[in-house]
This record gives structure tokens, C-alpha cells and sequence, in this order.
């Protein structure tokens, strides 16, 4: 009888989505499957910001609201090191950087004193959101800032069946989110730093009592999350545009994302991403105006029956 | 966990003196957790100064300083009252608070009448009232069933999705919320010969309810109900070994939460005369999280608190600095209040009098009265 359930849901879940799918190949294949690619490439970006705030999360229990400030952040010097020295890669070096540097100061002048609040610190995130929001708009201004792509990944890939043409920016997004997750991977299962990591959100007081220098890991792990953050901007600026309200639409995408795969785990970052872009971009596809409620219903059903989200585990 | 924090643990298992048998309500008064107000000292010279300050102050107030900053201080504290009664007692912090205020605010303008055709229904006032109650009640208990599911910061989260949600919700439906621009000219009716929308009458209006709010939340925290509500807070596993219902305390905090937060609903929706997506978008949710925390979770009155501040900084922050930076101000504000008070403004008093009693050589345990952020 234990078997059964899963393969209950599986079949409730599954039939009407490959029957939607077969439906919507066969009424019009191109839209289907530029939509899948779109939905998949704007899970890859989702899924770079959203690794960086499981991380955070998963490790220190501190829910990071700024997160999305720090996208904007990473986005904005982006920007404007693209505009200064011409060179896509500088930019993204320059937001990680920016990011990551914002990330350790607050981790280093603030969280540092209040351990184990998680509450205070959720607060004080949000503070900080407020703050850095306002103080981004009144330096850059309100005015919509976009990104070229690099003259190499400019302008479309021709000759391809069915969908005949795809940008090479967008597309090139999945490598770089595939590459990005297992960088992260590696890194948390293959490294000494990732070692400590890991055993840290499992038993923080236990990784201290084994004579690691806790604040050292917190303050490296917070900087790589913020980071992430910052270089999901730089990638963002491109796909989307930098104007404020993003921050806060891709804080609320990180949210939605972290709490649909389950908090703290990287792979359950990268489900959740796959299901969010892809439910909003075909959402947008073919109902345009309950797009967003759609993804939210997938938000209240996935918790409804898994609280602590798909790969979650007790905290 | 560091050596220091470590040997301090293990202090407090240091055997704790045995406490002799005493009635409940003496126990009660000498817990600095539980309530403030005790059955031995139920009123207090500085309730009477207050209450007569609020009853007659729009006799020497202005008609902006009565209608903008006093009455909408009322109906913002009265939303922000539900989030310090579910934050503070239940240990919930909700964000979708103004979610809920909204949904009234919604249903009275849809079931009411309103300058927008095709929306509203037309029914008389007093339906429209009750049933935006109502249903904001019946929403509040269903996204409470959904949150209680999680604990701490994961509620703040799911909350703030929810919230999220019904806003693009009425952002995107026109057929019944009219998208975008919402639902104009949603305003009291003229009743026995006043009408309600003029600062005077529309300030007691708002100043009946939030003290009915603010007397209930004292009341409530008081009754079995609202002392189970507070060993949930502190220990939900030790109540639920003690045979409690956890999970049943904790939806029925946010369906009384939602009642209070709907009644605030209608108010501010008619203070404003409007009622769209932007009153229910993500900044106002943050916004009533701001007021609570700005005056103090520790008590009902922090809420009012924080909305008197909070109104006063929106109104004049052009006078401080820009006109365009009041979210920087506002969030400058709430920033040093959360880095440094325990409790808000209201921790800041307590530490105060605190201060002030032990120099009078008077009782001290006011001093542990602040409650830390971490349980």
C-alpha cells in the first residue's frame, strides 16, 4: 500500500500536464516550445538568485529580504561597469563583487551580533531592503536600465527546427545556470569550505565544537549567497531590465521558489526555479491574466500537502 | 554554538528554586510575560490622562491634524492591533495582515455602493459591512490553516506570498475587483443626520473601534484562550503534552486577528475613499509589520504607538528632507528601532521606567519585562 500513493499523485499531477502538453503541441508546436525554452531560461535566472538565498538560508536560518536589493545592486554596477569598460565578463565579476562585498558587511557588522535571533534579523533585512531600495533610486534614478548582451551571444540562432530562430543570450542562460548549480554543487559536496557548510546546517554548535571558526564559514557562505545575488543581476539586467520594483519581484521569485523546493537545499532551489519560471511563463503564454495567481496556487497546493516544500527537511 | 553561550546554557539548568503553591491570579500578576494589566490594577491615573486626551482632541486639533494623522493613526493601529495580538501573543508574524483588511475593504465597496459601475451590488451599507467582515474573517482563518503549517520565519514568508497573490489577484481580475484602478468613492453613510466622512464624526468613529479593539485584545489575553495562546508562543511542544490543541489555538488567533484586522479594513478603506491594488501591495503589507514592530509587540498599545509615528513621519518627512525619500526615513527609522530595542518604542519605555523605579529603590523585575526577539 505505501507504494501507492506516490504513484496516485504522480498520475493526478501527471496526466493532465502531458495531456495540456500533447494539446499544446499539436495546436501550435512553435509557441509551445519557444515558451518552454523561454520558461526554462528565466528558471536558470531564477535559480542563480534563489541558490544564493537557500544558502544563506539553509546555513544561518536568516531569511535575507534584502536579497532582492542586492540583485538590483549587482545589476546596477553591472551596468555601469559594462558602460565603462565595455567587457560583459567585468561586469559580471563587478556585480558579484559589489554583491558579495554589501553581503559581508552586513554579515560582519550586524547579523554577527545578534545569533540565533532569527526574527530580529528577518527584521533588520527588511529594514535594510527599504533603505537600499530608496538609495539605489535616488543615485541611478527611476529610469529603465537595460543591458546589451556581449557582441558574442548578440542576436538570434537561426535554422533551428521547429522553433526556426531563439536569442542566443536566452539560450545561453541554461549553460550558465546548469554550470552555476553544479559549481555549487562541487563546491558543497566536494570541498573542504562546503564540507564545513553542510555540517553547519546541520548542527552549527557541533561544527563549533569540532574546532571550526563558525563566524569565518557564516561570513564566506553569506558573501557567495549575496554574491549570487549580485551576478543574477548582471545576468538579469540583460533578460529583464534593471528598474525599481525588480528587487522586490525577484525577492518574492527567490521566496517562491526556496519555499516550493524546500529551504536550504540547492537541488530543491533548482525544482522549485524549474516549476516557477516555467508555470509563469506558460501561464503568461496562454492565460496572460491570471498568470502570476497561477503560480501562487502552485505556491498554496505544494504547501498544503509538503509544508516544508519538496526536498525540505525538518529544520 | 560558542563556549560562552555554551556555559550559559548550561547555568539555566541550575536547579530552580521550588515555588510554593499560590492562587492563580497572584502567579499571573508576578509573571512579567503574561499580560500587563492585572485584575489588582486594572485602571491607572495615566489610562484616564490618555483617554481623556483622545476623546477631546479634535476640539483643539485641526481639521488635517483630527481627519489625517489622528483618525488614519486609529485605523492603521487598529490593522497593526491584529498583527501585535498574533505576533506578540500568538508568536505568528503574519505579513498578510493588510491582506485581510483589504479583503474587507473590497467586499464593503463590491456589496456596498460605489462611484464605479458595474462592480458594486448595491446593497444597503449595513450588509456590505457585515459581510466584508465576515469574509475577510473566513479568509483570514483559511490563509491562517495554510501558515500554521510552518513555524517562525517560515509563517513571514508564506505570508508574504499570499499576500502577494491576492494582489496580482485584484491587480489582473477586472470582472469583480475592477483590475487597476480599483473601486472609487467607497464612504460611510450619512446616518441620524451626520456624515460619517467629516473629521470629527469619522475621528470617533475610528477612536469607538479602536478602543473596543485595544480593550478586547487586553480582555482576550487575559481569558484561558489567550493564556493557552501565550504557552503555545513559549513552548507549542509543552502544550501540546499538556493536551492542548496547537494547531487549533493557533488558527483561531489568526481567525480573531482577521476580525479585528477586518474591522481596521473597513475604516481605513473609508478613511481613504477608495479602496485598490496599491493598498494591498507589497509595501503597505510591509507597512503594518512596520507599525507593529515600531511601537512594541509586547503590548496592544505598541501598535497605536507606531502608528502615531508612522503617520507623523509620512505626513511631514518633506518637511525633514525630500519628499521623495519617506522610505528612506521610514526605513532609517525602523532600522535603528530593531537594531537598538529589544521591544520597539515601547521597549525603550519599559527599559526607562525600568531605570527609573530600581533608582527609586522600587521592584525590579520590570527590568525583565523587555521580551528578546529570540524564543
Amino acid at each position: 500500500m505505501t507504494r501507492f500513493w506516490p504513484w496516485f499523485w504522480a498520475l493526478l499531477i501527471g496526466v493532465p500536464i502531458v495531456a495540456l502538453a500533447a494539446w499544446g503541441l499539436q495546436d501550435n508546436a512553435r509557441l509551445f516550445v519557444v515558451t518552454f525554452l523561454n520558461g526554462l531560461t528565466l528558471a536558470s535566472l531564477y535559480f542563480i538568485v534563489a541558490s544564493g538565498f537557500t544558502l544563506v538560508f539553509g546555513l544561518m536560518r536568516n531569511v535575507n529580504l534584502a536579497h532582492g536589493s542586492l540583485y538590483l545592486l549587482g545589476g546596477y554596477l553591472g551596468f555601469f561597469t559594462a558602460q565603462f569598460t565595455g567587457s560583459w565578463l567585468l561586469a559580471l565579476a563587478a556585480g558579484f563583487a559589489a554583491a558579495a562585498a554589501v553581503g559581508l558587511a552586513m554579515q560582519v557588522s550586524i547579523f554577527r551580533f545578534m545569533p540565533g535571533q532569527d526574527l530580529r534579523q528577518t527584521l533588520v533585512t527588511i529594514g535594510l531592503s527599504i533603505v537600499f531600495a530608496d538609495l539605489l533610486m535616488w543615485a541611478i534614478g527611476a529610469q529603465v536600465h537595460q543591458m546589451s548582451p556581449p557582441p558574442w551571444l548578440d542576436g538570434p540562432i537561426r535554422n533551428l527546427p521547429v522553433i526556426r530562430a531563439y536569442s542566443t543570450y536566452r539560450l545561453s542562460l541554461l549553460p550558465i545556470g546548469i554550470v552555476i548549480g553544479v559549481a555549487l554543487w562541487l563546491f558543497l559536496n566536494r570541498t573542504r569550505v562546503g564540507m564545513m557548510i553542510r555540517a553547519g546546517v546541520d548542527d552549527r554548535a557541533m561544527l563549533a565544537a569540532a574546532g571550526v571558526n563558525v563566524n569565518l564559514v557564516f561570513a564566506t557562505t553569506f558573501a557567495i549567497g549575496a554574491g549570487l545575488a549580485g551576478l543574477g543581476g548582471v545576468i538579469g539586467a540583460v533578460e529583464l531590465s534593471m528598474v525599481p520594483g525588480e528587487d522586490t519581484r525577484l525577492l518574492l521569485a527567490s521566496l517562491v521558489v526556496v519555499i516550493v523546493g524546500g529551504m536550504g537545499s540547492v537541488v530543491g532551489a533548482a525544482i522549485g526555479a524549474a516549476i516557477f519560471g516555467l508555470a509563469e511563463t506558460y501561464g503568461l503564454a496562454y492565460a496572460p491574466t491570471y498568470s502570476v495567481v497561477f503560480t501562487f496556487v502552485i505556491l498554496v497546493l505544494v504547501l498544503a500537502f509538503r509544508p516544508r516544500g519538496i526536498l525540505g527537511r525538518p529544520a | 554554538m560558542s563556549a560562552a553561550n555554551w556555559r550559559r546554557a548550561m547555568n539555566m539548568q541550575t536547579p530552580r528554586p521550588v515555588t510554593t503553591p499560590s492562587p492563580a491570579s497572584a502567579r499571573l500578576a508576578r509573571d512579567p510575560r503574561v499580560g500587563r494589566f492585572t485584575f489588582e490594577n486594572p485602571v491607572r491615573p495615566r489610562h484616564l490622562i490618555a483617554l481623556a486626551f483622545l476623546v477631546a482632541y479634535p476640539w483643539f486639533a485641526t481639521p488635517f491634524f483630527t481627519y489625517q494623522i489622528g483618525a488614519q493613526a486609529l485605523a492603521l493601529g487598529l490593522i497593526a492591533l491584529s498583527l501585535t495580538f498574533l505576533g506578540g501573543y500568538g508568536g505568528m508574524i503574519s505579513l498578510a495582515q493588510m491582506t485581510v483588511a483589504g479583503i474587507a475593504g473590497y467586499m464593503v465597496a463590491i456589496f456596498g455602493t460605489a462611484a464605479t459601475d458595474g462592480v458594486t451590488l448595491g446593497w444597503p451599507w449595513w450588509l456590505a459591512v457585515l459581510l466584508g467582515i465576515v469574509i475577510a474573517t473566513l479568509a483570514a482563518t483559511f490563509i491562517g490553516w495554510l501558515s500554521v503549517r510552518t513555524e517562525g520565519i517560515y509563517t513571514i514568508m508564506i505570508t508574504l506570498a499570499i499576500g502577494v497573490g491576492f494582489y496580482y489577484l485584484v491587480l489582473q481580475n477586472y470582472a469583480v475587483f475592477n483590475g487597476f484602478q480599483g473601486v472609487q468613492k467607497v464612504v460611510p453613510p450619512t446616518l441620524a443626520g451626520i456624515y460619517w466622512r467629516d473629521p470629527t464624526p469619522f475621528y470617533y468613529l475610528a477612536l469607538f473601534w479602536a478602543l473596543a479593539g485595544y480593550l478586547f485584545v487586553v480582555y482576550l489575553v487575559r481569558t484561558p484562550f489567550g493564556i493557552a495562546l501565550q504557552g503555545i508562543r513559549d513552548n507549542p511542544r509543552r502544550m501540546h503534552a499538556l493536551g492542548f490543541n496547537v494547531t487549533a489555538h493557533r488558527v483561531a488567533a489568526y481567525a480573531v486577528a482577521g476580525a479585528i484586522a477586518a474591522v481596521g479594513g473597513v475604516l481605513f478603506t473609508w478613511y481613504n475613499g477608495l479602496v485598490t491594488p496599491g493598498s494591498v501591495g507589497t509595501s503597505w503589507l510591509i507597512n503594518i509589520l512596520i507599525i507593529a514592530v515600531l511601537g512594541g509587540l509586547d503590548h496592544p498599545v505598541g501598535a497605536f504607538l507606531g502608528a502615531v509615528v508612522f503617520v507623523l513621519l509620512q505626513n511631514f518627512a518633506i518637511d525633514v528632507i525630500d519628499r521623495e525619500r519617506f522610505n528612506l526615513v521610514i526605513g532609517a527609522v525602523f532600522l535603528v528601532i530593531v537594531l537598538f530595542s529589544r521591544d520597539g518604542l515601547l521597549g525603550w519605555w519599559t527599559a526607562l521606567s525600568a531605570r527609573l523605579s530600581t533608582q527609586r529603590g522600587g521592584n525590579t523585575w520590570k527590568a525583565a519585562r523587555g521580551r528578546s526577539y529570540a524564543r
